[in-house]
């Protein structure tokens, strides 16, 4: 058994949060700059530089890549030789999370669902834990933006629907951000389990890298990956949402067997500033 | 590129067409969907909004705390359509430009045209970039909000592009 204060996890968590929203993940990053190095569109390749621009200006004077510093969404691998000792999980991460966005100075975004009043630190965290072997701890804080998130869409396909209805589906879902979410986007694609293990997989999908070698098997999701991304850089929504021939940077699909009566379909967008940041303890 | 000088003046406003890249210097306000809502209230009781919107520009957009030293956060736009309700109501009351991101409601373009007015897109995502743009910033209304309140921005060459223009064209 390894011991660790989960005082050790609220600094962590901490930490995450500013790193994960003034430092661009190095994969969507290089992403970016291979799409603008791509564009042939005058007005879109301005578009990229300024995207390129906006993540050096937040990594050099430590600001918020985008005001929106979302809503935090913490994912938690415990390993089951972790002893976890001092406060509850729950309380640390959720104080992790309010110091670093008041470290940051970033934006309090979370209200009370119905009464919409602030919560004023962007507290409480949405938390996933996951029990998993080993003696360690690995940390994941995404901060989620709104815009993007506000586009997200689940069907509950019949499970004789074919490859192509889904892929309509994930196409339509793009489509229908169109350029209101931040474009160009990450796509991430949750497929099969339940209603929520599908919702659950499309936001792990958005974790998965989207530049350099993604798949070394041409897996029957690698290959679905490729065509929906071809397919959806056809919309020709670009940058901005003003046309340009990156509309995705990538499409990412987790997927999980699923009951023979049914077919769940997840998809969860991601904007161009698709942040997240990791930690192991 | 084109620079403008705020307020809007009628003939600034009828020169523009979808497209033109322009850089904005002047003040701003920033509004977003609670603002607009007790705006919209206001409004519908015939009361006099806390602030002046005639000729005004209003920036969709709810930014980050500032650090030490700097005149504001991270500041970039938020999505318009979500205020789509709301507009016209202020677009009657003199209110001629609007700043944010992605499309707009039909009812939003022909309330456009109709009272001869602006919608300008900032690059969304590009907050940190759009922050050297702000010169100055102080809250204006509504503090209550915390980062939904009102905020009166002083920009310099804050740079947007045409979205729909006075004609009712839009860029989408
Ligand atoms: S969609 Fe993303 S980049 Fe755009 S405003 Fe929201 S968090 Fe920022």
């Amino acid at each position: 058994m390894r011991t660790i204060n989960v005082k050790e996890i609220k600094k962590a968590v901490s930490d995450l949060c500013i790193k994960a929203n003034t430092d661009l993940r190095p994969d969507v990053f290089s992403a970016i700059k291979k799409a603008a190095g791509l564009e042939t569109d005058k007005r879109a390749k301005k578009i990229w530089g300024v995207l390129i621009e906006n993540a050096a200006i937040a990594k050099r004077d430590r600001l918020a890549i985008c005001q929106d510093t979302g809503i935090a969404c913490v994912y938690l691998e415990i390993g089951r030789d972790v002893k976890l000792t001092g406060a509850s999980l729950e309380r640390a991460v959720n104080d992790g999370v309010k110091l670093g966005y008041r470290r940051g100075y970033f934006r309090a975004s979370i209200v009370d669902p119905l009464t919409r009043k602030n919560t004023g630190n962007n507290a409480p965290a949405v938390i996933k834990t996951k029990i998993v072997n080993g003696d360690k701890v690995r940390l994941t804080v995404i901060p989620k933006g709104f815009g993007c998130e506000n586009k997200n869409q689940i069907k509950m396909f019949k499970p004789t629907a074919g490859l192509k209805d889904v892929k309509k589906f994930i196409i339509d879902a793009v489509r229908q951000a169109g350029p209101d979410a931040c474009p160009p986007y990450v796509v991430g694609v949750g497929i099969g389990g339940t209603f929520e293990k599908a919702a659950e997989l499309s936001k792990e999908a958005l974790l998965k890298t989207v530049s350099g070698v993604r798949c070394k098997v041409l897996s029957p999701e690698c290959r679905l990956e490729k065509e929906l991304l071809k397919e959806i850089n056809k919309l020709k929504i670009g940058p901005a949402g003003i046309g340009g021939k990156t509309t995705a940077l990538a499409v990412n699909i987790c997927s999980h067997p699923t009951h023979i009566a049914g077919l769940p379909v997840a998809v969860s967008i991601g904007c161009h500033a698709m942040r997240s940041a990791t930690a192991v303890i | 590129m084109r620079k403008i000088y705020l307020p809007l003046s009628k003939e600034t406003i009828e020169d523009l067409r979808i497209g033109d890249e322009v850089l904005l210097t002047g003040t701003i306000y920033t509004a977003r969907d609670q603002a607009h809502k007790r705006f919209f209230e206001l409004l519908k009781k015939n009361k006099k909004l806390p602030v002046d919107l005639k000729a005004q520009t209003i920036y969709y957009c709810g930014p980050t705390a500032a650090r030490p030293g700097n005149a504001i956060g991270s500041c970039g736009p938020t999505t318009s359509s979500r205020m789509d309700a709301f507009t016209p109501a202020l677009l009657k009351t003199g209110l001629k430009g609007m700043i944010g991101k992605g499309s707009r409601s039909k009812e939003v373009i022909s309330a456009i045209k109709k009272y001869k007015a602006v919608y300008f897109l900032a690059v969304g995502g590009a907050g940190a970039y759009l922050s050297k743009k702000v010169k100055r910033a102080r809250v204006a209304v509504f503090k209550d909000l915390g980062p939904e309140a009102v905020y009166e921005l002083s920009v310099k060459d804050f740079p947007v592009i045409v979205g729909i223009d006075s004609t009712g064209r839009s860029i989408y």
